[in-house]
């Protein structure tokens, strides 16, 4: 199986490295999820809600371009930025190696 | 009032199959759905995508699912109330419940069925300060009445295309408006978008890019709307009405306050009937929650199955239930 590094910064600040596995198809949005981020994700994934939001602090470039739906989603939110993007549309792969991650999004009650 | 059987919440892929499984059981339902049509996300967010994990369909468009069970439940005569909302849940002495709708609809229910999926769609609210000071006092998140605006002075916020069309619409309405928008271009429909700017240009709208508005402020009712400018500078201006345009966001809304066992967003059931901690109330499909729930089409269909024959036993614990196949007694109808 093969594994990759990313850094979360989770809403205090507090930053932590996860070792990901690239070969389960997962996304970011459910990879942080399996790792006790407390994230709503309320839509399942489908880029509808907006609570996966995340902020691209560094490896953005690497990342694939974003789709219509997350492009659409994006710009319908107050708070996005430049390097906004949504973890539901991000795959585990090998060229999110080293990225570091903000998470934005509503947390979970 | 109109009495049911069973009050559907939520008139989504779920909600619908339950009315076959109850009819088979002889009991009526009700659907209530705050969309002003039947299929919840399937008809509404994704109605030309494919599904593959449908028993019996390799794939499916989500529409000629929804098409289908519309089909499928006929015979059983349900009835809808679209469009509203329901904001009441109160149970009854002996153990109905009436339900009443945001547009003040009552119905009597012998047991409540919540099939509400991601909940209802609520507006976004920016980080505005005092924002929530000013609601229904010169903040609204949607133009219901444009007659309210007339020779008013209009800001709205965002850039999509409700931003947009609101701008052109309210630019004939109000005496003045400004849009603000975060960014510098707009995705939106490319004709709206050139429409803006022109009437920009014109001098007819103010248009303020690349801005947001952080501070609201007012004597008991809006009158000043303060936005940071790209240069970090502070704009105030004067305004009475502010529509924050951001679309919209699933929340689970007044089920919440219904006294409903709740888990990250999720109603807790227990997963031998789908019943919550409230006898009578069933939570059937991607509202509840329990150890492995999935959520998936599927799954629901089965929770409604097994909710319909708990349900006639909390209607009429008198009457024996025996358990029939469709193939042996067919379906009969209302």
């Amino acid at each position: 199986m093969d594994f990759i590094n990313i850094t979360i910064e989770d809403r205090n600040g507090e930053r932590k490295e996860l070792e990901l596995p690239t070969d389960m198809g997962l996304s970011l949005m459910e990879a942080l999820k399996a790792n006790e981020y407390r994230i709503l994700a309320t839509c399942g994934g489908m880029a509808l809600c907006a609570t996966c939001h995340v902020e691209v602090l560094e490896g953005g470039d690497k990342l694939g371009p974003m789709s219509d739906p997350e492009l659409d989603m994006l710009d319908t939110l107050p708070d996005a930025g430049p390097d906004s993007r949504l973890a539901c549309q991000l795959r585990i792969n090998d060229d999110m190696n080293n990225a570091v991650f903000r998470i934005r999004g509503d947390e979970e009650e | 009032m109109k009495t049911t059987d069973l009050c559907i919440i939520g008139a989504g892929p779920v909600g619908l199959f339950a009315v076959f499984e109850a009819g088979l059981l002889k009991l009526r339902c009700h659907l209530i759905d705050v969309l002003p049509q039947v299929g919840g996300q399937l008809s509404e967010i994704y109605p030309q995508k494919p599904i593959y994990d449908i028993p019996g369909f390799p794939s499916i468009n989500a529409q000629e699912l929804v098409d289908n069970l519309m089909q499928q439940i006929a015979t059983f005569k349900p009835e809808f109330t679209l469009g509203e909302r329901v904001d009441g849940l109160e149970k009854q002495e002996d153990g109905s419940f009436i339900v009443t709708t945001n547009e003040g609809t009552k119905l009597h229910a012998k047991a409540v069925v919540i099939a509400a999926g991601l909940g209802c769609f609520e507006p976004r609210k920016p980080a505005i300060e005092r924002l929530e000071d000013f609601e229904g006092k010169g903040v609204a998140y949607m133009v219901r009445n444009p007659e309210l605006f007339r020779n008013k002075k209009i800001v709205l916020a965002g850039g999509g295309d409700s931003a947009l069309d609101w701008t052109l619409f309210l630019s004939n309405v109000a005496e003045k408006v400004t849009l603000v928008h975060r960014g510098d271009s707009f995705r939106g429909a490319p004709d709206s978008a050139e429409k803006v700017v022109k009437l920009a240009e014109e001098g007819k709208i103010d248009l303020i890019l690349k801005s947001n508005i952080t501070k609201i402020d007012g004597n008991g009712h809006l009158s000043e709307v303060h936005i940071t400018m790209h240069d970090k500078s502070i704009n105030t201006i004067n305004a009475d009405y502010l529509i924050p345009l951001f679309g919209l966001s699933p929340k689970l809304g007044p089920i919440a306050n219904w006294g409903l066992d709740i888990e990250k967003s999720a109603i807790k059931v227990n997963t031998e009937d789908y019943s919550t901690n409230t006898p009578g109330i069933y939570a059937i499909g991607d509202i509840n929650t329990y150890p492995g729930k999935l959520k998936l089409i599927l799954c629901g269909f089965h929770e409604g199955a097994l909710m319909a024959q708990s349900a006639f036993k909390y209607i009429y614990p008198d009457k024996h239930l025996s358990f029939k196949y469709t193939t042996v007694n067919g379906v009969h109808g209302f």
